[in-house]
């Protein structure tokens, strides 16, 4: 039976285990710092499908596949998929899934999805609920501009807060037994609006909700800083991450040298083109469910506070005159 | 002929600069930035100040968008010339004719043969 | 603390390239002119009519081969000021949603970006030329 503690912070009293999991990413990620951890790389943006966003259904779904391989476990064990991504009604998420003949439940936390999927899914495994869940989430460069901003061969300049949505997949395995990390305790987040109104600046809009829910997370656990081996935030990238940082002492904390961000550690920011770094939901689940993931088995961290950030804007209430808010999950993961 | 290409290069660089100029010092959208420079185009072909430059520049003058700007204002002037009030409605689009065909034409053909591809 | 974070604008060097591309498409522009002018002896309307049209093709050939987009990243406004980037921005959406179909995708979409200038340029020029006829007619 979980416990609340604090404000916000559920600490399981039941742990979800983290059987197992896997990333497929698009070529630009595979020519990353972190190609040998993926899975499979993409030949092309369209992952031999017809459309952008059959291939992101592709990609997710190839993800759930090879995590199932590497947990042990088969379609029939899983209870439930919590999965979404960055589209119009969740298309990537649910045609991904429509002939698994699983239960699934689709969640829009833009790019927050993969640890608001762990979050929830580790407290359905907590509370007897589910036996075994699929977390996932995926994002895809194409299928995102064509939807949030230009189409591919429109000739724009990109702003150098911007960043680059990563095309990728991610998927991890929880289970109520097993081995592997467990997760022991969530923070799930406030949305939180600081009237940026830049689309093209999406570090600076989640950054407050970032910290907000780190900060939550500490004192609520009466942790501090240096107890972690890595704070990681999912995709606020290279001006969103100093932001934090920022923002964090202001707070009397300091990050010192435990922050990493999926968005920086995807792409090398200096060779790479993609501005201050990537983003999409498929960034932080990919990073995640590989690199991450090895870290773990590789003993080389032991407790990782893993925070996927998300910017809950709508090109419609944009063009409204409205602001981004910004909203972040936090989940603990101990080995 | 090679001092005309350069006048060009010269007049068409500085128009761009403009462009860039807003781009990059204000919180204009490019479509904005965009329908700012016809406008503006418009407006100076009307009180033919724009002119001089298509004179000097060529090129220079009438391919940037203010050009085509221009190129409205000039023929809703012609139209009223020749046809009276009625030209209000009929100049702009006669003049444009060519470039919006144009448009429409060659971007329905390069939707059937050409694919949109990620940037490299 | 966002304006004092923001990496600053490589301003210098946008404008420089901006300079450069839109001044070496404006002088494409011109030796099109003088072709059509001097070597295909058109007289001057049908001749820059012609120019418009054969930019305007170029403008959607480069996107179509998907080049254009590169060339933007590099010029900014070097390539979406002059009439290549108005081709740009309709060949751009024309081909991005060919997937939604011909009438629904391509057709409804094309004008999704450069919509804004034909609806303003041609108001613009219908309050223009009230103008025109009013002063006329005062005069």
């Amino acid at each position: 039976m979980a416990n609340r503690l604090g404000q916000q912070t559920v600490v399981l009293d039941k742990p979800a285990i983290i059987l197992g999991g896997a990333g497929i990413v698009g070529k630009k990620e595979g020519d990353g710092p972190l190609a040998r951890y993926f899975d499979n790389v993409i030949d092309d943006e369209y992952a031999g499908e017809k459309t952008f966003e059959a291939a992101e259904s592709r990609i997710l779904m190839d993800a759930y596949v090879k995590a199932l391989e590497k947990s042990g476990k088969s379609p029939t064990d899983i209870n439930l998929i919590l999965s979404g991504d960055l589209l119009n009604q969740c298309t990537a998420a649910s045609y991904a899934f429509r002939d698994v003949n699983t239960p699934y439940m689709g969640l829009f936390g833009a790019c927050s999805t993969m640890t608001e999927s762990m979050a929830l899914a580790a407290m359905l495994i907590d509370g007897g609920s589910v036996d075994y869940a699929v977390c996932a989430a995926s994002s895809h460069f194409c299928s995102a501009e064509r939807q949030f901003r230009f189409p591919l061969e429109y000739g724009n300049q990109r702003t150098p807060t911007s960043q680059w949505t990563v095309t990728g997949a991610g998927a991890v395995i929880l289970g109520k037994d097993g081995q592997g990390p467990k997760i022991t305790a969530i923070t799930p987040g406030k949305i939180l609006d600081q009237g940026i109104k830049d689309s093209n600046n999406m570090g600076a809009a989640m950054a407050p909700a970032a910290c907000d829910t780190i900060t939550r997370h500490l004192m609520d656990t009466g942790r501090s800083v240096d107890e972690f081996d890595m704070i990681l935030t999912g995709d606020l990238g290279k001006f969103g991450s100093e932001m934090l940082r920022d923002l964090m002492r202001r707070n009397n904390f300091d990050l010192k040298n435990k922050h990493k961000d999926c968005g920086m550690l995807i792409f090398d920011l200096e060779t790479q083109d993609v501005d201050c770094g990537g983003s999409g939901c498929g960034c932080s689940a990919a990073v995640f469910s590989t690199y991450i993931l090895d870290m773990f088995r590789q003993g080389i961290v032991k407790r990782i506070l893993f925070i996927a950030t998300g910017a809950l804007l709508s090109p419609t209430r944009m063009q409204q005159g409205e602001t981004i808010p910004g909203i972040a999950h936090a989940v603990l993961v101990e080995a | 002929m090679v001092v005309d290409v350069m006048k060009a290069f010269l007049l068409g660089g500085c128009i761009c600069i403009i462009g860039q100029l807003l781009v990059d010092l204000t919180k204009l959208t490019p479509a904005r930035i965009m329908v700012i420079f016809v406008v503006t185009g418009v407006v100076l072909g009307l009180f033919g100040l724009y002119q001089p430059l298509v004179e000097w520049g060529g090129a220079g003058a009438t391919v940037p968008l203010t050009g085509f700007g221009n190129l409205l204002a000039k023929g809703v002037i012609k139209e009223i010339e020749e046809q009276g009030f009625l030209g209000v409605f009929t100049g702009g689009v006669k003049s444009a004719a060519a470039g919006i065909t144009a448009a429409v034409t060659f971007g329905y053909i390069m939707a059937i043969i050409s694919k949109p591809r990620i940037k490299s | 603390m966002v304006e004092q974070k923001a990496p600053g604008s490589q301003i210098i060097r946008n404008l420089l390239a901006a300079f450069i591309t839109g001044g070496a498409i404006c002088a494409v522009g011109q030796i099109v002119l003088i072709i059509f002018e001097q070597v295909l002896k058109a007289d001057k309307e049908t001749a820059a009519a012609s120019t418009s049209i054969v930019m305007i093709f170029l403008g959607a050939f480069l996107t179509g081969i998907n080049i254009y987009d590169n060339i933007a990243s590099f010029g900014g406004a070097g390539a979406s000021v002059p009439i290549t980037g108005f081709s740009n921005s309709i060949v751009s959406p024309a081909m991005e949603f060919k997937k939604e179909g011909y009438v629904m995708g391509v057709g409804a979409k094309m004008f999704l970006i450069a919509g804004p200038v034909l609806v303003y340029g041609i108001f613009a020029s219908v309050v223009a030329g009230l103008v025109y006829f009013i002063w006329k007619q005062v005069m």
